[in-house]
Formats: structure tokens, C-alpha cells, sequence
């Protein structure tokens, strides 16, 4: 504890640092696996292909694609960007699915009486279809939150600063208390950041945790 | 707004013959019930009318308009529909449901839940409803919110798909007696779709009682049906044959006459009965 307190401006430094780093990745990989699903699912015999191929990218080993990504980027190993890229691709691994089941699971009913009532195709996705998904796909942005703040740390292992560095130098350097920090903070960052989400779900969906049908 | 069937056939990808050559004239203003067991092709007739089903072959006309040439979502737009289990969005206040269609009709946010207050209360809608969502609704709230949001656009025409299928019996009778209110106050083109024959009794100036592939087994008022089925289709459904609607007055020891099926179950009492129809002795 007096460590973390001695250490303070470093810390809220790397703590930023490691947030600069995810949250673009949370972002970017929401932001594409919504496309992704809402196409796989329209050309259905694709859908299953699309949605495990990219489930497969999870199985990558993280530290070899953060030194591969580079070559094919034309980035520097150290460079921010490549480690958000390298963390949006495992972000789609999870994200596509969840995002394919939800749109899915909207009621069928609902569509056809959306349908019927004059929406076009495009007002019926964005206004109906998308926001009846939310709280399927805040579930699979939650998993996915989580998995990229802890993948972060990563990339310390190569020198890009995040909290993964009080891990890494801790290590080297043999200071419990920093390794400690490391993953205690990190941890905590994932639980903050999860929270937050549950917090804009329930604010911008009221509506789904009232009643039952 | 009369509607024609002209001819109409539908086959789906599958090979399923929906409906073969089908053709009825609906008439403006009056309610047209499409009676008959399940996958008939009930639904099917009903979409055809707002392009949610393009016929095979064959053509819709609206006031001798084919709908085929009108741009489906436009055309929706102006055609209220209410189905089965409503089909309202959870994600939307009951207000902003029935206000679906103002709003996509270009009605300011104002003008469409002042609609719908309106409508509200034609429904027979208490105004607190009106901010809850509809799954904090009972099911006969439900319909009448689905009523409501089929004729906020101030449709002429108003398609019905069974429903009140899904709420109990008495909620259902409340209900149809609404809706008979409101059409003798609105007059509306209705093509409503039911199986239930009491239904399309109590509703239908015009019944279709169809077979399989909707196939026109009889036309003809409630009263024609019942008096003169066409064949034994039509009565077997109408449960003529099995003495469900073949009745017998006994006089009751307080007074009155008991009325009872031809199976003896008992339906009902009157003060009095034609003589030359009672069963005394
Ligand atoms: N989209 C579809 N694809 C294939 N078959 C269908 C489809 N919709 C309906 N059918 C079939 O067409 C027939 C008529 O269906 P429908 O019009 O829904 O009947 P109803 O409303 O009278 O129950 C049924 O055999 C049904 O299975
Ligand atoms: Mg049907």
C-alpha cells in the first residue's frame, strides 16, 4: 500500500496508459463485430463459418501476434496502434458471436409487427432490432471489457507502457509490491470498468429489467 | 377502401401452397371475418393486402388500386395492422407504441402522443398506462394497445390477425364488443382473421369460412351461415352437425325457460319462447 501511494503519479500514469490502450479496442471491436454479425446473419449459410472463424481467433497466441502484427502493419513493435489492433482482433473473437446471437434472438413477432407497421428495413434495425439486442450485446461487450484489459498487460512483456509494466518491472527488478500492484490494479480496473457498463445499460435500457412477459 | 382478391395464389419457396386461386371482394366500411382452421391460409390472404406477402400469381386492389405497384412501406403506412400477441416494442412506452406511426408518418413528437392519448381513450386505456412499458400490461391491455397503434394513423383499412387469440374468453368478449363500438363510431375496411366461429359470428357483416389452401368454402352473412351452411364443411365447423347450436327450451320451477344445447348443456335463461318452438312434454 505505501508502495502504491509512494509510486502514485507513475501509476495514475500506466493506468492511463493502459486505458488509452483498451478502451480504443473495446470500441473498435464493438464497433465492427456489429456489421460483421448483422451480415453473417442476413446470408445465413455463411453465418456459421464467419462466426467460428473469427471465434478461432481467440486461439492465437497473444505475444507472437503483437510481434507478427508489426510486419504486417508496417508499425514498430512498440507502437500503440499495433497493440490496439492486436487487441480488437481477440475483442471480434468474442464479440462477433455475441453480437450474431443477439441480433438473432430478437423476437420474431416484434420484427413482423415492426415490419407491418411501416418501418423500412434500415429504421427497423436501427430502431427496433439494434436497441431489442442491447442487452444480449452489452453482455458480450462485458466479457469483452474484461478480456482486453487483462490482455493489455501483454504487451508490457514488449515495453509498451500499461499497468503490465508494474508487473513487468516488479519482475525484473524483484519489488513484490509492484508485481503485486500489477495485478491487483488491473484487476480492479476491469471491475471499474464493468461496472461503468452495467451503469449506461441500465440508463439507456430502462425498459429491460422492467417486468416479465 | 374496398379490397379485391383477384385470382390470388401463393407458393411459398418451400413448394407449400398457401392459397390457390383465391378471389373475394371485401367491401368499404363493413368488417369481412376469414374464418377457418389453423394454416389454411389466413395469414397469408391478410398479408397479401400490405405486401408483407407478394402473391405468386394473381392481384391485391385496393379501391381498384393494385397494391403491387404501390411502395410496400408506404403502403403499410396507411393500412393498420394488429396481430396476435400484439406485437408491441418492450423498448417503447405504451404511448410511444401507439404512436408508431404518426411518427413515421412525420407527426412532430407532440401531435403523435396527443394522438395517442386520443387513441387511448377510444381504446378504453386508462391515461396511466401510458408511460409503462407493455410487458407491464396485462394481455387484454396489451391488445388494446395494439388496437390502438393499428388505427393511430387514422387508417381506412385495418387488418386484424386473430387477434384476441391469445386472451382469456371473458377478456376477449370485452373486446370484441369494443371493437364492434368503435368500427359502428369509425367504420373502418376490417379483413379480420379468426378461428374461433362465436367470433366471427358476433364480428363479421361478411363471413369467408375457407378450407385448406384457401379454398372459399362459403360466403355470406353470420346469419346465412348459420341458417343455410353451403355444404357439410361449413356446418361440421360451425358445429351444426354435432347439435352445438341446435337448441331446446325447458320451463324452468322459479319461472322462465332453461335454454340448453342438443347435447343438454346448458347455455342460458329466457323470460319467454315462441310456443311453436319449445320441447314441454
Ligand atoms: N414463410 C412461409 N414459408 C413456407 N410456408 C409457409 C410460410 N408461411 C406460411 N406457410 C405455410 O402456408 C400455409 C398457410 O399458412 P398461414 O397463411 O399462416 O395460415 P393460417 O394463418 O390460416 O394459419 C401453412 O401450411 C403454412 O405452414
Ligand atoms: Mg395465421
Amino acid at each position: 500500500m505505501e508502495w502504491i501511494l509512494n509510486n502514485l503519479p507513475r501509476i495514475t500514469d500506466l493506468t492511463l496508459a493502459h486505458l488509452m490502450l483498451a478502451l480504443p479496442a473495446v470500441a473498435a471491436s464493438f464497433l465492427i463485430a456489429v456489421p460483421i454479425a448483422w451480415a453473417a446473419n442476413r446470408v445465413r449459410p455463411l453465418r456459421e463459418v464467419v462466426v467460428s472463424g473469427t471465434g478461432l481467433l481467440y486461439a492465437v497466441p497473444s505475444l507472437p501476434l503483437f510481434i507478427v502484427l508489426p510486419i504486417l502493419l508496417g508499425t514498430g513493435v512498440r507502437d500503440t496502434f499495433n497493440v490496439i489492433v492486436a487487441l480488437t482482433i481477440f475483442g471480434l473473437a468474442l464479440m462477433v458471436r455475441s453480437a450474431a446471437d443477439a441480433l438473432d434472438s430478437v423476437d420474431a413477432g416484434v420484427r413482423l409487427a415492426s415490419t407491418a407497421v411501416g418501418y423500412s428495413p434500415a429504421m427497423r434495425f436501427f430502431s427496433v432490432e439494434l436497441p431489442l439486442a442491447g442487452p444480449a450485446l452489452l453482455a458480450g461487450l462485458r466479457v469483452v471489457s474484461v478480456s482486453t484489459i487483462s490482455l493489455v498487460s501483454v504487451s508490457a512483456v514488449l515495453g509498451v507502457q500499461s499497468l503490465g509494466s508494474l508487473f513487468t518491472d516488479g519482475f525484473e527488478r524483484a519489488i513484490i509490491p509492484s508485481i503485486a500492484a500489477g495485478i491487483v490494479l488491473t484487476a480492479v480496473l476491469a471491475l471499474l470498468l464493468d461496472l461503468l457498463l452495467v451503469a449506461v445499460g441500465r440508463l439507456i435500457m430502462p425498459w429491460a429489467r422492467v417486468g416479465q412477459s | 377502401m374496398a379490397i379485391e382478391f383477384r385470382n390470388v395464389t401463393k407458393t411459398y419457396p418451400d413448394g407449400t401452397v398457401a392459397v390457390d386461386n383465391f378471389s373475394l371482394h371485401v367491401p368499404s366500411h363493413t368488417c369481412t371475418v376469414l374464418l377457418g382452421s389453423s394454416g389454411c391460409g389466413k395469414s397469408t390472404l391478410l398479408r397479401m393486402v400490405n405486401r408483407m406477402v407478394d402473391p405468386t400469381s394473381g392481384a391485391v386492389l385496393i379501391d381498384d388500386d393494385d397494391v403491387a405497384t404501390t411502395e410496400p412501406v408506404a403502403l403499410r403506412r396507411r393500412i393498420g395492422y394488429v396481430m396476435q400477441d400484439s406485437g408491441l416494442l418492450p423498448h417503447r412506452r405504451v404511448v410511444d407504441n401507439i404512436a408508431t406511426v404518426p411518427r413515421l408518418n412525420g407527426a412532430s413528437k407532440a401531435e403523435a402522443h396527443r394522438r395517442a392519448n386520443e387513441l387511448m381513450e377510444i381504446v378504453g386505456l386508462d391515461a396511466a398506462m401510458a408511460r409503462r412499458y407493455p410487458r407491464q400490461l396485462s394481455g387484454g391491455q396489451q391488445q388494446r394497445v395494439g388496437v390502438a397503434r393499428g388505427l393511430a394513423g387514422d387508417p381506412n383499412i385495418l387488418l386484424m390477425d386473430e387477434p384476441f387469440g391469445a386472451v382469456d374468453p371473458l377478456v376477449r368478449v370485452e373486446l370484441q364488443r369494443e371493437l364492434q363500438r368503435i368500427q359502428t363510431e369509425l367504420r373502418k375496411t376490417i379483413i379480420f382473421v379468426t378461428h374461433d366461429i362465436d367470433e366471427a359470428l358476433t364480428l363479421g357483416d361478411q363471413i369467408v369460412v375457407l378450407k385448406k389452401g384457401g379454398e372459399v368454402a362459403q360466403i355470406g352473412k353470420p346469419q346465412e351461415i348459420v341458417e343455410a351452411p353451403a355444404n357439410d364443411f361449413v356446418a361440421q365447423f360451425l358445429g351444426l352437425d354435432s347439435a352445438r347450436r341446435s337448441l331446446n327450451a325447458a320451463p324452468r320451477d322459479g319461472g322462465g325457460w332453461l335454454v340448453s344445447d342438443g347435447r343438454g348443456r346448458p347455455l342460458g335463461v329466457v323470460d319467454t319462447v315462441p310456443d311453436q318452438h319449445t320441447d314441454t312434454d
